[in-house]
């Protein structure tokens, strides 16, 4: 018993850290401008297949492709933030919510046309390394390795330069931010690039350990806002806390019981702690 | 000539149910069909336009009433054999007592929060179902073909059912009327214009959106029933399906938030949009990626919807038009 | 008696806003609330109606302890307020917005007695030709006139006016100051937080005095005026108080 707990509860963590890394920019862009990003979920599917599309196609290492990936998700970011965010950033929250669910809509549509909504496999493997009774896949703690590097980087990003010093101070306060100079709209869409950035490099991240499908990023988008809610919205740091939750929660329960419950329980904790605690666990946004 | 005393009202009425009898009168089976998916949405987008257009609170979950009220509804025709007229009851007002219950803790919540928490409560209660066995778990539910027998035969009860879904669409618009000239249905929009202020005027919100809430919610619970009741078969994933749940976000946006034509209008137009999408050769595979791209539109340049960007073009219309 | 505030205290974190404030108001008045800015004269206000729970003290109204109960009560019981930053249902008409006042003040009105009152209520304050515009179209000066018909639509007992005349110009400042006068004349209590001294000096019948959340002085106008910690709290230089005072009232 106690090794299958302990063996869950690493398996948990490892892709809880993903989980993490899938939210973080969720709740970059909330924390920074206010904006449920509704097409999150496909741009995780984008991430997971330029991932799929570099390695199969071209033959390029996975790590390799995502790189190459990050930088199109930026550039993607800034793209869709002139064209749906920009000109919704002051409207009502509805509007924003509904310009990026079009986003969404987009991608899924041109997405489903081009690639159907079938199955497909990054076929890469690691091997598997063996630490005692705990056995990983090697494609599993390489993918959660890179995930808490890429956490540290947007920390360093976010503390350590200018950039990210001036997103910083957008998302405390746009107007004081104006006030001093700061390029708000600029900023603005270089957090946007960051977060979809991120959402591309979860999605790319998750392609290497798991099959894939144009609709799969849509489940992750799901957790991500369980994982926002779990660690405070605009919290990155949260983020990855949360998604550790997410991932024991998923790794724990089903010791105990039966699989289909894990979804009730990570949504009835997620009303409850949007109710009882909606600053988060981890507090929202400063 | 005597001035019509509620314009807004007949038109929107008059256009409805001027539709709704098309299928009756060249009898086509197939026109029913795409009729019924129309009405169903036209009483689904005025119903989340209570809580939505008036109250101003974003409800991405409102097909969670849908679902529950056409799960509850579906069991007791399909295990216990009851009639439908009750099962449509028990769908309204189990769909009612969700509302309620939610009501009370959920409407706290403001923006964001709000329409986090109801997609969470969709989900919840889409995995739930899951876990209940008399539910028929994963799998759902199957509807025995006797029980369209006591309506005269499948054909008869599609009918009665296409018919039913006019009658519950029609009163969804009567009470969205009502509603919106009612001394509470000022309060909803003052609540929707300022919270704060409104209850500083005395509006008790707590109280007014909980019964917006409620309202809101009876009548998807109904169309559940029937929704159901017509497919032969419920499962959890056709009956608390998120996407649905956007895209009735979506038509009462394209038809205005807050007017009682809007939703109808926007209904009726995503519903022929998508249908002709998916019909054309071209278009049939990236449907989805058009109907955003025409969402995208809207959203930037009209954001008060037909409806409202007609009312703002001259007062004549403000006054037919709500 | 209409309106006691007892030893009335507002903390926020290590903050204190709202210093154990202690007085009465007998009916009919208007009295003055002044003080430099922070004072905590509009957080005095905030415990009064409900927006926010005292963390000391008690208010009672109209023998009725209200102390901590949400502002739709108050409403309810006839306590109204404009608020000092204007907050129109602004996709609402002006009509409507003052309709809302009177459906849901002290006599809870009926759609159409209520359209009534508001009629009645936006030819007193001059707002009635705007009735069918937007409220977001208004100027400022419209739209503080809109706060207070919308408060007055609710036929309250008392009346909070929040820096009504703040941002009008002289003309506007002048026709307010009647607006009030005849509101008093109904015999509605007012409670008035003002800047411009002139204004509430010759409007009130008591003054109390507000600094750092403290009460420092109440009185009649010239009581107060006269006051060393009051003129010292608005300028630091009794002096030159004493002196712009002079010339305020000349």
């Amino acid at each position: 018993m106690g090794e299958v707990l302990i063996t869950s509860a690493l398996d948990g963590l490892l892709i809880g850290v993903i989980y993490g890394l899938a939210a973080m920019g969720l709740t970059l862009i909330f924390g920074v401008m206010d904006v449920i990003n509704l097409a999150h979920g496909p741009l995780i599917a984008v991430g997971m297949f330029g991932v799929y599309l570099l390695f199969t196609f071209l033959g390029i290492n996975p790590f390799v492709a995502l790189l190459i990936m990050a930088v199109i998700g930026l550039l993607l970011g800034f793209f869709i933030y002139f064209v749906a965010v920009n000109r919704v950033i002051d409207a009502p929250p509805l509007s924003s919510l509904l310009s990026t669910f079009s986003v969404n809509m987009m991608i899924i549509g041109v997405g489903t046309a081009l690639l159907t909504t079938s199955s497909y496999n990054v076929e890469y493997s690691l091997g598997s390394f063996e630490f005692g009774f705990f056995r990983v896949p090697g494609a599993r703690l390489m993918a959660a390795l890179a995930a808490l590097v890429v956490t540290g980087l947007l920390y360093l990003f976010m503390y350590r330069t200018r950039p990210g010093k001036y997103i910083r101070a957008v998302a405390d306060n746009r107007a004081s931010a104006e006030l001093m100079g700061i390029p708000s709209t600029r900023i603005l869409a270089l957090a946007f690039g960051i977060g979809v950035m991120l959402a591309v490099v979860a999605g790319g991240l998750i392609a290497t350990i798991l099959p894939i499908n144009i609709l799969a990023g849509g489940s992750f988008e799901l957790k991500s806002f369980v994982i926002v809610v779990l660690g405070g919205l605009g919290n990155p740091l949260g983020a990855l806390f949360g998604g550790l939750i997410l991932g024991l929660i998923e790794g724990l329960v089903p010791v105990v019981m039966k699989t289909t419950w894990v979804p009730v329980i990570e949504y009835a904790l997620f009303v409850l702690i949007l109710l009882v605690r909606p600053q988060g666990l981890m507090g929202a946004k400063k | 000539m005597k001035r019509l005393r509620f314009p807004g009202l007949w038109i929107t009425l008059i256009l409805v149910i001027g539709v709704g009898i098309i299928p009756a009168i060249n009898g086509s089976a197939s026109l029913r069909e795409s009729m019924f998916t129309i009405l169903m949405s036209v009483a689904l987008a005025s119903s989340l336009n209570i809580i939505l257009g008036y109250t101003g609170y974003v409800s991405f979950g409102h097909i969670v009433f849908f679902g529950v009220g056409g799960y509850l509804g579906f069991y007791v025709i399909s295990q216990h054999g009851w009639n439908i007229l009750p099962a449509m009851l028990v769908g309204g007002l189990s769909a009612a007592i969700l509302a309620f219950l939610l009501g009370a803790t959920v409407l706290r919540l403001r923006g964001a929060y709000f329409a986090l928490a109801t997609i969470g409560i969709n989900e919840a209660m889409r995995a739930l179902v899951i876990n209940i066995p008399i539910l028929g778990g994963p799998v759902g539910m199957e509807m025995h073909f006797s029980e369209y027998k006591k309506y005269g035969g499948p054909m008869q009860a599609l009918w009665m059912v296409y018919w039913s879904v006019l009658i519950v669409t029609v009163l969804t618009i009567v009470v969205s009327y009502y509603v919106k000239k009612s001394k509470f249905g000022l309060g909803l929009m003052a609540i929707r214009e300022d919270e704060d202020a409104a209850e500083v005027m005395g509006v008790v919100a707590p109280r007014a959106k909980t019964w917006a809430y409620v309202l809101s919610a009876i009548f998807p619970g109904i169309i559940g029933v029937l929704f159901f009741f017509k497919n032969g078969n419920i499962e959890p994933g056709d009956a608390f399906r998120l996407q649905f749940s956007i895209e009735l976000i979506v038509m009462v946006m394209l038809g205005g938030a807050g007017t009682v034509l809007g939703p109808v209008i926007g209904s009726g137009i995503y519903q022929q949009l998508r249908k002709v999408l998916l019909t054309s050769p071209i278009f049939k595979n990236i449907q989805l990626a058009v109907a955003g791209f025409l969402l995208l539109l809207i959203i930037l340049f009209i954001p008060s919807g037909a409806v409202g960007w007609l009312r703002s073009k001259s007062v004549k219309l403000r006054r037919v038009l709500e | 008696m209409i309106l006691q505030v007892q030893h009335v205290t507002k903390r926020f974190g290590g903050l204190t806003a709202v210093n154990d404030v202690t007085f009465d108001l007998p009916k009919g008045q208007i009295l003055g609330l002044i003080g430099p800015n922070g004072a905590g004269k509009t957080t005095l206000f905030n415990c009064i109606n409900g927006v926010y729970s005292p963390t000391e003290g008690k208010i009672i109204f109209n023998g009725k302890d209200i102390t901590g109960s949400p502002t739709y009560k108050a409403a309810a019981l006839g306590l109204s307020r404009t608020h000092q930053i204007v907050r129109p249902l602004n996709e609402l008409s002006v009509e409507q917005n003052v309709v809302v006042g009177a459906c849901y003040g002290r006599e809870k009105l009926g759609l159409r007695k209520a359209t009534a009152v508001a009629d009645e209520i936006m030819e007193f304050v001059g707002i009635r030709e705007r009735a069918d515009q937007l409220a977001s179209s208004l100027n400022v000066a419209q739209k503080k006139r809109l706060e207070m018909a919308r408060a007055l639509a609710a036929r309250p007992y008392l009346l909070l006016l929040d820096e009504v005349l703040a941002g009008l110009n002289t003309a506007e400042v002048s026709s307010m100051l009647d607006t009030i006068r005849n509101i008093r004349e109904r015999g509605v209590t007012i409670i008035m937080i003002e800047h411009i001294m002139h204004a509430v000096m010759s409007l009130s019948d008591r003054i109390i005095v507000l600094n750092y959340g403290e009460l420092i002085a109440a009185g009649t106008p010239d009581e107060v005026s006269q006051n060393p910690e009051v003129i010292e709290a608005y300028l630091g230089d009794p002096g030159l108080a004493a002196q712009l005072l002079e010339e305020e009232r000349a």
